[in-house]
């Protein structure tokens, strides 16, 4: 049974290095175990790595450094991990990372069935969990705990941003390209929503399966809708293919394609011949002020990329977290989940932001224009700001959440 | 003139995509087939070649300045090397065996050449810019094709019928069929088999980097662009009937069609239908479409 | 020999009894779910290894198990015991259906039948409106087992989850040591021979069929019962690719061979994050070097080499296996 035997190798020297964190540290009172342990269950490996990836590690790693590396005299530890894209093993490790290794606070957490299955460990074993790049709005609803943060983004900002600028910008009839998926079709009611009550017309819709490459078929069929808007309602390389065929087929002047979760990465792969004129809602981009781009200039010198929203959200929200920690004087979760909704979110990321009752940390989303390649005057330099969405329009009003936590629910 | 309330002019068009994407199909399980027919082998690393033609495609542009009709060319000769090499030192090492072991090893050449490739170059994806001259559209009556997808078909026909060709009606075809069949005599009469074999695999290895290269401008170029056509694929050539060159050919064309039209009708089993293609023609055709089943 | 494998089974089951006593050594929640693949690769290999069928699609009866326990126990508040039956049930009946269709042919259009069809049941279960499609069906509560057992306990589910894996495994054994097992070893080794001896053998296919996807059916409910949720993953033909994957790296001559692979397998995914983006290589490079060095997996080879070993008294039934195989 020689497996047997390395098997037992393994976990016995993972345990070895766990007991080294134990003893290096100095039980602080009222700090669980003497650190402050922040893991980031991220997709180190598949095909979401660049959304946030060892990236996403990187900005914890570099809030924590800007923190001082220590709260209260108490280090802080960062441990990280990969999901695989799979909720069991996401929730696996979010488990084990809880229950025997003192985790107190894990982050990025994307992919949305990870984020899901995370956020009920974390509800279960009250421990603080950060949601950063995955959009499901289940998260600040149904599934909401005081346990757990949506911080950056979510399908209802998205729709709120991209969806209402463009109707009164006058594009009031649409077509859907949807990824036969619950995000995708998630997405497109809540597009859809959004524009009925401003008065417009949704026209029809195409379902796609996932990682469909061909999108021509659907180029087409949009183009027959005759809808001045084509909503692309998914992400990745569904939705860079579904720009592409759509910019082939020549749905342009009167149709316009507006892409609902478009990634900073993706502009990059699409690349701005293709991407220019594409309208975006993002809660961050690298060029935006002085305080961004200082941020971003230190990110990029670290990783070799310029920060897209969720690794902006992953410094931010860390460093959120363990303020509330220092405030609270104790890494106890009910106290830090406390503090983390009293004190207020001022820094290149948001400025007045806050997080309610059920989790939604709320702050300004701003919609984008992708330049043209011709104004385009620097390395980097893709977006155009159009509008700002202050964030108490840019999320879902908290009486139309249906979390438990919120009165009268 | 409407069907099922569908224009018969957008049909048309319809028609015609799906034969653009059938397009991909056939050139991809025509590789397949061909390997399978000579290696006995389930070469799971289609895909995986697939993308490493378009990636090559990309890097050769982009690093040495190539024109995109020259990658056309290099990309696949390229690649076939790589596979060629990876059939000398590895795969033959499993000829005579259960096939399991062939689709593991091929396998994990998968797992190696997406994951090298994510932490070289990211899992998002490089932009590929449509070559000068085909940019544009020809306004076919029924619909604008770009002139692009119109250059996918007839390469795609070209280098599918010039296979066929080779190895239906040539002297080194017909070795190449002899060595299938009776591989100790044709060794007898002087020829190198194991080269021949070695050279299937380059070819049919080729003609997957060859089908990446053409996807490059209109699919995304992504380290995973390939993993999810495998099963596809491999599906396409059971369908056509293992072994049979032309079934390949004509399978993939028609199954691109039969995909396109599910695309209008019920797109949200269009990644599915061709399994369902596949149980039927099996219960009903034990040997594919085009196979010859044998006595 | 004997004596050996025994003494080695009794430190194992003794190990494995003492696990949820030693959390800093191994955690428990991933011995667990190393467990249900245990039980999917034997029940699997019931079909690879015992009978010379390759299933590529039967991620579908894991899934099945796993989604028919969750949505059961979830909606329905069905007792988590019934639940688990029930998820082995459903999968059973799919089984004995893929495996009627499938046993038509054989070979490579056996298992690209198989394939197919579990590509219909993921569709199912993606457009399924209970599933939540990619989120999956979240938050299915674990209950107690037999009314008495609370399972939120972690090391009161491990024993539960030892014990039905323990159950199915022994039946795995049943089923390979009887003169069912044999039968189906004889259709392994020459088809038309076992035909000619009378044997019903399109029905014992079927039964065999049926037996293993019941068994990876309540892999997959334990699964859901484990994690609380069942997801796409579990139906997905990656999973029916991660299961030939783990019999041939355990051995597919064996009877728990599939048990290693399933443990290296998980193992693997499970210790190897600190490589970071490089893991999908790594893993590649792994199974990569098992496929071209042992090809008779790691408890095959082992087997070998301890029979090699003491060359006087080789056992001749397992000669003549190994030796056949190699012919194949």
């Amino acid at each position: 049974m020689p497996a047997k035997h390395s098997f037992k190798t393994l976990a016995l020297s993972s345990a070895l290095l766990g007991l080294g964190g134990f003893t290096s540290a100095m039980a602080s009172e009222g700090y669980s175990d003497g650190v402050v342990r922040i893991g980031v269950l991220t997709d180190m490996s598949g095909i979401y790595t660049d959304l946030s990836g060892e990236a996403a590690v990187e900005a914890v790693r570099m809030a924590v450094e800007d923190f001082g590396g220590e709260v209260d005299g108490v280090p802080i530890e960062v441990l990280h991990g990969d999901h695989r894209n799979r909720a069991d093993t996401g929730a696996s490790r979010a488990r084990e990372w809880y229950n025997n290794d003192g985790v107190d606070m894990i982050n990025d957490l994307s992919n949305s069935g990870v984020a899901l299955a995370v956020a009920a460990v974390a509800d279960e074993l009250q421990r603080h969990a950060i949601v950063n790049s995955s959009s499901n709005i289940g998260l600040t609803n149904d599934y909401c705990s005081p346990f757990v943060t949506h911080y950056t983004y979510d399908a209802y900002s998205l729709a709120q941003g991209t969806g209402q600028s463009i109707v009164e910008d006058g594009g009031d009839t649409w077509f859907f390209l949807t990824v036969d998926f619950a995000f995708g079709i998630g997405l497109e009611e809540q597009v859809s929503q959004v524009v009925r009550n401003a008065g417009g017309q949704v026209v029809g819709a195409a379902r796609h399966p996932l990682d469909t490459t061909d999108f021509s078929s659907y180029a087409l069929q949009a183009q027959a809708s005759g809808a001045e808007i084509i909503g692309i309602a998914s992400t990745g390389a569904d939705a860079i293919n579904a720009i592409n065929a759509l910019a082939e087929f020549g749905v342009t002047p009167d149709q316009r394609p507006a892409a609902l979760l478009l990634w900073y990465d993706d502009i990059v792969s699409l690349g701005l011949e293709t991407a220019q004129g594409l309208m975006l809602t993002n809660a961050f981009y690298w060029d935006a002020n002085d305080q961004t781009r200082e941020f971003s200039q230190r990110f990029y010198e670290r990783t070799g990329r310029m920060p897209n929203m969720a690794h902006a959200g992953n410094y931010s929200s860390t460093m959120h977290y363990l303020r509330a920690v220092e405030a609270a004087g104790t890494d106890d979760a009910t106290a830090v989940s406390e503090k983390m909704r009293e004190l207020e979110i001022n820094d290149f990321f948001a400025s007045g932001g806050y997080i309610r009752p059920n989790g939604r940390m709320v702050h300004d989303q701003y919609l984008w224009e992708v330049k043209s390649p011709e104004e385009s005057e620097y390395d980097y330099d893709f977006l155009r700001l159009l509008a700002t969405i202050p964030g108490e329009d840019a999320f879902q009003p908290l009486e139309e959440s249906t979390c438990h936590l919120l009165n009268g629910n | 003139m409407d069907i099922f309330g569908i224009p018969i002019q957008a049909l048309l068009g319809q028609l015609m995509l799906g034969i653009v994407n059938g397009s991909f199909y056939a050139v991809l399980s025509l590789g397949l087939a061909i390997i399978f027919g000579v290696l006995k082998i389930v070469n799971f690393a289609h895909g995986a070649f697939f993308m490493l033609g378009a990636f090559t495609a990309f890097l050769l542009a982009q690093y040495m300045g190539l024109d995109y009709w020259v990658t056309l060319l290099v990309a696949p000769l390229l690649v076939a090397a790589f596979g060629m090499v990876f059939e000398f030192l590895f795969l033959r090492r499993l000829y005579g065996l259960d096939p399991i072991y062939g689709l593991l090893l091929t396998f994990s050449l998968v797992l190696v050449l997406e994951g090298g490739f994510r932490v070289a170059f990211g899992s998002s994806g490089q932009p590929f810019a449509t070559p000068e001259q085909l940019r544009g559209t020809i306004n076919l009556g029924f619909m604008i094709l770009p002139l692009y997808r119109g250059f996918v078909i007839a390469s795609a026909l070209l280098v599918c019928l010039a296979t066929w060709f080779v190895i239906e009606r040539t002297s080194l075809g017909a070795s190449l069929r002899a060595a299938t069949e009776r591989s100790e005599l044709t060794q007898a009469f002087g020829i190198n088999v194991p080269r021949l074999i070695t050279l299937t695999y380059g070819v049919g290895v080729g003609l997957a980097a060859f089908a990446g290269v053409l996807a490059a401008p209109i699919f995304h170029v992504n380290p995973s662009m390939g993993s999810s056509l495998v099963i596809i694929i491999f599906a396409v050539v059971v369908i056509g009937g293992l072994g049979s060159i032309m079934g390949a050919i004509v399978t993939g064309l028609g199954l691109g069609v039969v995909e396109g039209f599910t695309r209008v009708f019920y797109s949200e089993f269009s990644s599915t239908i061709v399994f369902l293609v596949m149980v039927l023609v099996l219960l009903l055709r034990p040997a594919g479409l085009f196979g010859r089943e044998e006595g | 020999m004997r004596t050996l494998s025994y003494t080695a089974l009794a430190l194992l089951v003794l190990a494995l009894l003492v696990i949820p006593f030693v959390p800093q050594l191994i955690y428990i929640v991933f011995v667990m779910k190393t467990l249900c693949f245990v039980l999917f690769a034997c029940s699997f290999n019931l079909l690879l290894g015992h009978t010379g069928i390759l299933s590529f699609g039967h991620a579908a009866f894991f899934g099945t198990g796993a989604y028919v326990t969750g949505q059961l126990v979830k909606a329905y508040g069905v007792p988590t015991d019934l639940g688990i039956l029930a998820g082995g049930l459903v999968a059973a009946v799919l089984g004995a259906i893929v495996g009627s269709l499938a046993i038509r042919r054989s070979g490579i259009y056996l298992a690209m039948i198989t394939l197919a069809l579990s590509q219909l049941v993921y569709f199912f279960f993606l457009q399924a409106p209970f599933t939540g499609a990619e989120d999956g069906l979240q938050r299915i509560p674990r209950g107690t087992f037999l009314g008495v057992i609370d399972l939120r306990s972690d090391t009161a589910l491990y024993y539960v989850v030892l014990g039905i894996v323990a159950a199915g495994l022994w039946l795995v054994w049943r089923t390979v040591h009887s003169p069912f097992g044999n039968v189906l070893r004889a259709i392994r080794e020459h088809e038309p021979r076992a035909i000619s001896l009378g044997y019903p053998v399109a029905r014992y296919k079927v039964l065999v069929f049926t037996i293993s996807a019941g068994l990876a059916g309540i892999a997959g409910s334990l699964k859901a019962i484990v994690f609380q949720l069942a997801a796409l993953y579990d139906v997905h033909w990656h999973t029916s690719g991660d299961v030939i994957l783990m019999t041939l790296l355990g051995g597919m001559n064996t009877v728990f061979g599939p048990a290693v692979g399933a443990a290296l397998v998980s193992a693997l995914n499970h210790y190897m994050d600190p490589f970071g983006a490089w893991v999908t290589v790594i893993t590649g490079l792994v199974f990569m070097t098992c496929v071209l060095t042992f090809r008779q997996g790691v408890v095959g080879q082992l087997g070998q080499w301890l029979r090699t070993r003491r060359t006087p008294a080789p056992s001749a039934k397992v000669q003549h296996r190994s030796h056949a195989q190699q012919q194949h």
